[in-house]
């Protein structure tokens, strides 16, 4: 080797070689140029990805916290017997039956008194009833037939102002263009500043919007029935993703032997784990509906398609946690002579349990928000009432957020982005809860 | 008695069982405990075993069962000439069922005019809230009686079944208890049977998925070829009408290149950022700064995509619209493909960075160091070294962001449209598989009718597609992980 | 013992070169700590040029984090800090006008495992001198290639398969591939942190006669836990202990007639 070295050029023989220095000296402006140019390429990459976040963040909030306030026109109304119950029957059941107009009726009556208007201007009393939501008539009959003893008294009552009332009085629809553009004419304007005068109208919290259940009419719908439904779902996917995860996950990590069977299993959880959620909804359709016949729109069916797809991050997240838990453990366990099951149970899934549960809560906070298998099984139906049971129709809190997010009404975009903001509110909450839990319990081995 | 009182009742008697399998262990044993095979809890546990299981099974049989038996009671009672055709039946069957819930309403006077003929059945059930879409026909109230009374046998039946189960087990179980009896392992056994089912409820999942889309897009198959199907180049299913034999085009090639070029948009988006991204956390960024960025990132991918699809048709859809298509003469519409990508880029960002930056610092130190103390800059040594080194695992993280993008369907269904074509022009719309399968199934479905099934066909395509693309790209990065281990 | 060293200030024991070789890198008081705990208290040494250097110390004595000093690696770790001064040609080489891309192509270096790139053996040796710029043309850099690999001697066994990866060779051919990676730059120090850790007695053998060959071009500088490796390649030893330099002077005075008893603990297997 040495016979080797000594026919090469002196130049290459290291040591005091300074053509190498000046060299390397000459690139170095290029190189570091590049250095910076690659480093900055890295930091707007992170920068727009955050901007993403905070421009979507944005958006939404800036669409939707004006729904959390709602215009009402309050008004003293006569609850008059005579109009109520002309056939003296004051029962819930008579107050429920019969035509509908005379609550109208009240409603022309205290609305003429609160703007004094002439009782013959009938222009007057028409501009005035467009301001009020067209659901106020069966509103008051409702109020009546849960106290019947309200008729034949005065009370003032809140009403609801028109979705176009609202997004006027909040700003959103703007008096200085053209009145043949404006959903709200002039005749109106003049309407909303005097009962705004007489403090008729008002701004007030939207409580509407979590008790109230789907309305054609925005200033009456609510995502109060979407809540129960959405909370029917996560109960039984918790019910049965928890255990069936957890006993899965303990099978396949801990006694399951490995082989090409086991490698099957887990190609075949890991694959699940990235099937687009909408074939699960196929899936649904297919199985539980046309084959077992349970019943459509029920959260129960919601319920059963989410553990499905849920329970691949579970078990992912349980077969990690368990990983982690040190074999030392195990063979301490089984050293002092329990039986595998008694270690398993007793030492390595309590150490275990935060990792499970943080992979829990972040599995509910994903089916929290899936949409799409929910339209497969006919969730979005137009449910009016609360569900009692998981087997009766409901709708959940994402589906109602699609149904909103395809109605053309102004009223109805803001409170998409407001059912958008109660939504992204849970599952904050729910991620957060998931974080506290593996700050607190996050051990290293 | 209803199935959650039933459920009621197992647990009620399980507990009891537990309890009594625990006294008698302990009695038994007398004072001295060393003398049972194993601790009083496990004998509880074997006579629980014993009581809850078998009425669960004898349960769960019953009642999957049941609707099979009642749908074949109303097949046998229907006359001959109603029974043409399947779709036929499906409806009658549905007809009887309804008529059967309204006799349940109606009392027992109106129920004996309905009988003798004085009123129509459909009126009285309309007055206690039932209203049916056609008048009833004798041959239906039959077999709507019939139905009534084999669906109260059943259930009387289910319940008669559960509750001797529950005895038998509970007396069974308490007459094996003895201290001699190795109730640990009988007990530990069960859990392991119990545990290996549901183990394998992932493996019926994707066996139950490819069953029942098999099953559903064969039917569709057999009334469209596969051929029409998957070289067809025009969407027009027609309207889904009960009965209709009318079949329209179901051409699958321009959704999938809706599908395809929405795709390539948002990968166009994802990729760089999502890589520029975990190569900024993974090379340079301080704890810090990685500390507060990486979960924000991550966000992105926790956001339902049902947010992303609205903040693409109010915001983006219309800023594009607005500000770059119309402007070019393009287009004029607020849902086009370009929308559609970008969204969907957004919302995949952290799916590439997250997996990226994992790999990346999966590549061992040594290699960096290598590098390094040869004088590379940092830059160098990450575009030479750890990227080549990192490459098999990142195409992987893009093959999952990939199949990730095309299975994506609420983005779609709000920003995409519903317009199928093929066209180059990204400021159109387009639409794509997730979209006609949410239309195809919206509304009154008809199991026999093409337009339904359609959406079965559809879903199997995506099915494979996206199969293809996880395993694959599962495959990779498992191989490249165990290289560095 | 440590409480004798906290009590008596440190002095290291140091024989002369009797050689006199000229001095290539002068360190002074070079304290190392990581966050809060210090590695190496003040260690000051002068290195020969064209000899071979060998640090020997038990595990954990700071040999290798003295090491990494002199071609700056220690600033990819986060939480270290370098004090002292250190000097390579009487240049500072923490002087913050000096460039750590140039420092490290003057100073190469050598790790304990081989470290391969993923790529073929051609473009592991090549990867150096194409990141610097330092062939003109492809049959240069072929050149380089082919010299490099040649004075690692590795050249007969791999000239018939260049574009195989680096990764297929066998541990001590990829140790050697590493040196030739190193030597391609033509650096004029290089420092090798236990190169024969990682492979058998004959590959460490080999490293071990090329190591001699490249004493005659390059200041180099070993770490090793091997004292039989130090005693065969070495001229000059240097002990460390709990992150002092206790003695140094050339090999077979340090190992024949160690003049402090720690050396000598350590030398004859007392502890370590």
């Amino acid at each position: 080797m040495t016979e080797a070295a000594s026919h090469l050029p002196a130049s290459r023989l290291g040591g005091s070689d300074i053509r190498t220095i000046s060299k390397v000296d000459v690139g170095l402006k290029r190189r570091y140029a590049a250095e910076r140019r690659f480093r900055a390429f890295g930091l707007a990459a992170v920068t727009i990805a955050i901007c993403f976040l905070a421009v979507l963040f944005g958006s939404i909030i800036g669409r939707g916290y004006t729904a959390f306030q709602q215009t009402r026109i309050t008004m003293m109304v006569d609850f008059d017997a005579g109009i109520i119950a002309p056939d003296g029957d004051r029962t819930s059941a008579a107050v429920m039956s019969g035509d509908s107009f005379r609550f109208d009726d009240l409603i022309a009556a205290s609305l003429q008194r609160t703007l004094e208007l002439d009782p013959n201007d009938e222009d007057g009393l028409y501009d005035g009833l467009d301001l009020l939501s067209k659901g106020s008539a069966p509103l008051l009959r409702t109020m009546i037939a849960k106290d019947p003893s309200l008729i034949g008294t005065k009370r003032t009552v809140d009403f609801y102002a028109t979705g176009d009332v609202d997004a006027f009085v909040k700003g959103s629809i703007r008096a200085d263009i053209p009145e043949s553009q404006r959903l709200i004419k002039d005749k109106h304007i003049a309407l909303i500043d005097r009962l705004e005068k007489e403090k008729a109208l008002h701004l007030a919290f939207n409580t509407g919007l979590f008790t109230n259940g789907a309305s054609t009419r925005p200033e009456m719908a609510g995502v109060g029935v979407a809540l129960v439904g959405s909370l029917y779902m996560m109960l039984v996917v918790l019910a049965l993703s928890l255990p069936l995860g957890v006993a899965g996950s303990i099978y396949l990590e801990e006694f399951a032997p490995k082989n090409r069977w086991t490698d099957v299993i887990e190609v075949n959880i890991n694959n699940l784990a990235a099937v687009p959620s909408i074939v699960y909804g196929l899936l649904g359709l297919a199985v539980f509906i046309n084959f077992a016949h349970l019943p459509r729109s029920a959260s129960l069916v919601g319920g059963l398609v989410l553990t499905l797809t849920t329970l691949p991050t579970i078990i992912i997240a349980t077969r990690a946690a368990l990983k982690a838990v040190p074999p030392s453990i195990r063979e301490a366990g089984l050293g002092v002579g329990a039986s595998k099951m008694q270690t398993v149970f007793h030492h390595v899934l309590p150490l275990a349990m935060p990792g499970v549960l943080t992979g829990t809560i972040i599995g509910l906070a994903h089916a929290l928000g899936e949409t799409a298998p929910l339209l497969m099984i006919g969730m979005k139906a137009f449910i009016v009432d609360y569900p009692t049971t998981p087997f009766d129709p409901a709708t959940a809190l994402p589906t109602q957020i699609y149904m909103w997010a395809t109605e053309p009404e102004r009223a109805f975009s803001e409170r998409t982005s407001a059912a958008i903001i109660v939504l992204l509110v849970f599952l904050l909450a729910m991620n957060s809860i998931a974080i506290v839990l593996r700050r607190a319990f996050e051990r290293r081995w | 008695m209803g199935p959650l009182w039933l459920l009621a009742l197992i647990a009620g008697l399980s507990f009891f069982g537990f309890v009594l399998g625990h006294w008698k262990s302990v009695v038994l044993s007398g004072k001295a405990r060393g003398a049972l095979a194993a601790r009083p809890g496990y004998y509880g546990a074997y006579v629980l075993i014993w009581t809850a299981i078998p009425a669960l099974l004898i349960l769960v049989a019953l009642s999957v069962g049941r609707p099979f038996l009642i749908e074949h009671t109303v097949r046998v009672n229907l006359p001959a000439q109603v029974l043409t055709n399947a779709q036929q039946l499906s409806l009658e069957v549905s007809g009887v069922e309804q008529v059967a819930a309204g006799l349940k309403l109606v009392t027992p006077e109106e129920l004996e005019d309905i009988r003798i003929g004085v009123v129509a059945a459909r009126s009285v059930f309309a007055r206690h809230g039932l209203p049916l879409g056609e008048d009833v026909k004798p041959y239906q109230l039959m077999a709507a009686g019939t139905l009534n009374l084999v669906s109260d046998g059943l259930d009387t039946a289910i319940d008669a079944a559960v509750v001797a189960a529950l005895a038998f087990g509970l007396i069974f179980a308490f007459v094996r208890v003895k201290p001699r009896l190795r109730a640990r392992n009988l007990v530990e056994n069960t859990i392991l049977a119990l545990m290996i089912a549901a183990s394998s409820v992932a493996i019926l999942t994707t066996v139950g998925i490819v069953l029942s889309l098999l099953f559903q897009a064969l039917q569709f198959f057999s009334m469209v070829s596969p051929a029409n199907f998957y070289l067809g180049t025009v969407w027009d299913p027609r309207f889904a009408a009960a009965g209709s034999t009318e079949s329209g085009q179901f051409g699958f090639l321009p959704l999938f290149w809706g599908t395809l070029y929405i795709s390539f948009f948002a990968m166009l988006v994802a990729v760089p950022i999502g890589l520029y991204s975990a190569i900024y956390m993974a090379e340079y960024a301080g704890s810090k700064v990685r500390s507060t960025a990486k979960p924000l990132i991550e966000i992105l991918a926790g956001i339902p995509t049902i947010v992303y699809g609205f903040f693409a048709l109010t915001t983006v859809g219309p800023l594009i619209r607005d500000y770059v298509a119309l402007p070019l003469g393009l287009g004029t519409s607020g849902n086009n493909v370009l929308t559609a990508g970008l969204v969907m880029g957004i919302m995949i960002i952290p799916y590439v960075s997250s997996l990226s930056d994992d790999i990346i610092t999966a590549v061992p130190r040594s290699l960096r160091d290598g590098s390094l103390a040869l004088g590379a800059t940092r830059s160098e040594t990450t575009r030479l070294v750890i990227l080549p080194a990192a490459l098999p695992g990142v195409v992987g993280a893009v093959l999952l962001a990939m199949s990730r993008a095309i299975g994506e369907t609420m983005i779609v269904v709000l920003a995409a449209g519903v317009a199928a074509r093929a066209s180059l022009n990204p400021f159109e719309e387009m639409t794509t598989i997730t979209v006609k399968i949410v239309n195809q199934l919206t509304g009154d479905l008809e199991f026999t009718s093409p337009q339904t099934l359609v959406a079965f066909a559809l879903g199997l395509t995506l099915f494979v597609i996206t199969l293809g693309l996880n395993v694959l790209a599962l495959t990779i990065v498992r191989k490249y992980r165990e290289q560095y281990e | 013992m440590s409480a004798v060293q906290a009590a008596t200030p440190f002095e290291t024991v140091r024989t002369p070169d009797p050689a006199n070789r000229p001095i290539k890198v002068h360190t002074a008081k070079v304290k190392v700590t990581y966050g809060q705990k210090e590695a190496l208290h003040g260690v000051s040494i002068d290195i020969a040029e064209k000899a071979v250097t060998a640090f020997i110390g038990p595990s954990g004595c700071g040999k290798s984090t003295f090491l990494r000093c002199i071609n700056r690696m220690n600033d990819t770790i986060a939480g270290a800090r370098v004090e002292g001064k250190i000097t390579l040609d009487e240049q500072d080489i923490y002087d913050p006008d000096l460039d750590v891309v140039e420092l490290r192509a003057r100073v190469g270096m050598v790790f304990q495992k081989p470290n391969p790139f993923p790529k073929s053996i051609f473009d592991n040796v090549a990867y150096g001198p194409r990141i610097h710029g330092l062939a003109r043309s492809k049959a240069d850099l072929e050149e380089i290639v082919v010299t490099s690999l040649q004075k690692a001697s590795l050249f007969n066994e791999v000239k018939d398969r260049l574009s195989e990866p680096g990764t297929s060779l066998s541990g001590g051919q990829q140790q050697r591939l590493c040196i030739a990676r190193a030597i391609a730059v033509s650096p004029e120090v290089i420092l090798m942190d236990e190169p024969c850790s990682a492979l058998d007695p004959i590959a460490t053998a080999k490293v071990e006669e090329l190591i001699d060959e490249l004493r005659a071009n390059f200041t180099i500088v070993i770490v090793t836990h091997s004292m039989q490796q130090a005693a065969r390649v070495s001229q000059r030893t240097a002990f460390f202990h709990l992150g002092h330099l206790i003695e140094e002077g050339p090999t077979d005075h340090v190992f024949t007639n160690p003049l402090e008893q720690r050396t000598q603990d350590y030398i004859t297997g007392r502890f370590g």
